[in-house]
């Protein structure tokens, strides 16, 4: 393990995420992990990482890290002013940082995550087989909190890349935001709303975090006759639930249990796009259906591959 | 089975990696020992893309890889191992002692609890360790378990203005239901005793000291013994 960065500003809520931490789910401990898989596995393999390795994921801006060992670095996800030694550098592509320099992330000029990743991955202690940061369960990343100021940020083992990479293609996150969603699992409380539901945009508050999301707009009501709550069931990443006041909640890594009903869920290709969405953006749901669902889940899988396979040193033989 | 367990499961789809399985209708005992059963038997039978298994009072939510496995599949294996139940052998549920110091500086609503319901301190201590709470599912927070079965006795309102910072370990009421907080953290129960236990500690070998369906039986412990289990659980 080398020492790599120093944390000079850390930023509003900086963590260190990797996939998540799947062994405990059943016993309260959510899954975590980087809310944007997609952008997450690119930063990473930008880097010439193995595309599950602990990255940092930036809320809105910061950090800014003094490099203490040379290493690549990627920036992925949000558009991000980022500056090495005050120079203007691009995301989606790797920069090579010397000892001594100073990376400045700036604010995300669109999207709201993005992910830093360097050489080797951000090493940290292993919790519960994640280094994902669990800041209310205070487990993983750095003593289960945020970046501060002074953290002393280690890498794992990997060596510097032969070339610079570059992302030949990547996603760009406006204000409007139109993901897919299955109705269900409460459905049939929701019949005489689930048009409205699917017709009307959805404003992302401020209360957004990784827990979830909590939207205004158009009140969803109950049909009459259906229960207020449910008995508390399994929370699943992209249940959009419904409480008292009909404003929806889209629920994201950090909870396991509720007992709220729900009205839909967002598929897993469109998630990453809400974990980019902005106070102020609006989200317009789309119905499909499982098997519809399921079409689009393969195709989304073969894109990963391809991205994937595009970065393997083998190709082109 | 009573009339609460569901004839079939009733299946609920939850995204296009997920499902809910309820085993019916009510927060019940045999239903909820038939989820603890099922996913005793899916652990050991599931196939490959499966990611997790949640069981919770009376359902339990399945997440799997569409490109791996599929909802007929799954639902077929669980067909399966429901007709096998009767036969199934599976771990029984545990009980599992966890010793509380009750009032005090430990359990500063006790008085509260037993002014609510005509009782003493002491009344509420006994009727509270009487008997095991079944735990009927585990989640909100790393550890958090909902116990069933609390006296009626004991029912207690929550507090208008939840505190800040409850205390780890801390035991106690809310309205019907009775409990412990495995972290620091803010909260509006009545809260009786703490326990020295740690509910929940990342660093052990076994993180948790119970699953799902075991029971929890409360025993109460003097301060000297909290204090003595309190270090020793340090080392």
């Amino acid at each position: 393990m080398t020492e790599t960065f120093r944390v000079s500003a850390p930023g509003p809520y900086t963590t260190v995420q990797d996939r998540g931490r799947f062994g405990y789910v059943h016993m309260g401990v959510p899954v975590s992990g980087a809310l944007d898989d997609f952008a997450y596995a690119a930063a990473n393999l930008l880097v010439g990482n193995a595309e599950d390795r602990p990255t940092l994921e930036i809320t809105f801006t910061g950090p800014e890290l003094d490099v203490l060992s040379d290493a690549d670095i990627a920036l992925a996800g949000a558009e991000m002013d980022v500056a090495v030694n005050g120079r203007p550098v691009r995301t989606w592509r790797s920069v090579r940082v010397k000892q001594g320099d100073r990376i400045a992330v700036g604010q995300a000029g669109s999207g709201c995550r993005g992910y830093l990743a360097v050489t080797g991955g951000i090493a940290v202690p292993d919790v519960m087989g994640s280094a994902s940061t669990y800041v209310s369960g205070r487990i993983g990343g750095i003593d289960g909190r945020p970046l501060q100021v002074g953290d002393i940020l280690e890498r794992g083992p990997g060596a510097l890349l032969e070339n610079p990479r570059y992302m030949p293609w990547f996603p760009l996150y406006g204000p409007d935001i139109h993901v897919r969603a299955i109705p269900g699992p409460q459905d049939e409380y929701f019949r005489e709303s689930m048009d409205l539901f699917f017709s009307y945009a959805y404003t992302v508050t401020d209360k957004a975090n990784r827990m979830g999301y909590r939207l205004d707009g158009p009140a969803v009501s109950r049909d009459p006759g259906a229960p207020k709550s449910i008995i508390s069931e399994p929370s699943m990443h992209g249940n959009v639930q419904v409480p008292p006041d009909g404003k929806p909640i889209i629920l994201m890594k950090e909870q396991t249990i509720g007992g709220y009903a729900k009205i839909a869920t967002v598929i897993t290709p469109d998630l990453f796009k809400v974990a980019q969405a902005r106070p102020g953006d609006c989200i317009y749901f789309h119905p499909v259906t499982l098997d519809e669902a399921h079409g689009i889940y393969a195709d989304w899988r073969q894109c990963e591959a391809d991205i994937r396979h595009f970065f393997t040193p083998e190709r082109g033989g | 089975m009573t009339g609460k367990a569901f004839s079939h499961p009733r299946i609920r789809i939850s995204g296009d990696r997920s499902f809910l399985v309820e085993y019916g209708e009510a927060i019940d005992e045999t239903v909820n020992e038939k989820v603890r059963t099922i996913t005793e038997l899916l652990r050991k039978a599931a196939p490959d893309g499966i990611e997790l298994i949640l069981p919770a009072y009376r359902s339990i939510g399945i997440v799997y890889d569409p490109l791996k496995t599929s909802y007929n599949e799954i639902s077929g294996i669980l067909s399966r191992l429901e007709a096998q139940m009767g036969e199934a052998v599976i771990p029984e549920p545990r009980t599992v002692d966890i010793p509380v110091c009750y009032g005090g500086e430990f359990g500063p609503d006790i008085e509260f609890v037993a002014t609510h319901n005509g009782l003493s301190a002491h009344d509420v201590v006994r009727i509270h360790t009487a008997n095991p709470y079944r735990i009927y599912t585990i989640g909100f927070a790393p550890g958090f378990f909902y116990l069933g079965g609390l006296d009626p006795r004991l029912h207690t309102p929550r507090m208008e203005t939840p505190r800040t910072l409850v205390a780890a370990g801390s035991v106690g009421i809310a309205e019907t239901q009775t409990g412990a907080y495995p972290l620091d953290s803010p909260g509006g129960w009545r809260i009786i005793g703490r326990t020295p236990l740690k509910l929940f500690d990342a660093a052990r070998k076994e993180p948790f000291l119970y699953q799902a369906g075991d029971s929890i039986r409360f025993k109460a412990i003097s301060p000297e013994e909290y204090t003595r289990m309190a270090e020793g659980g340090q080392k």
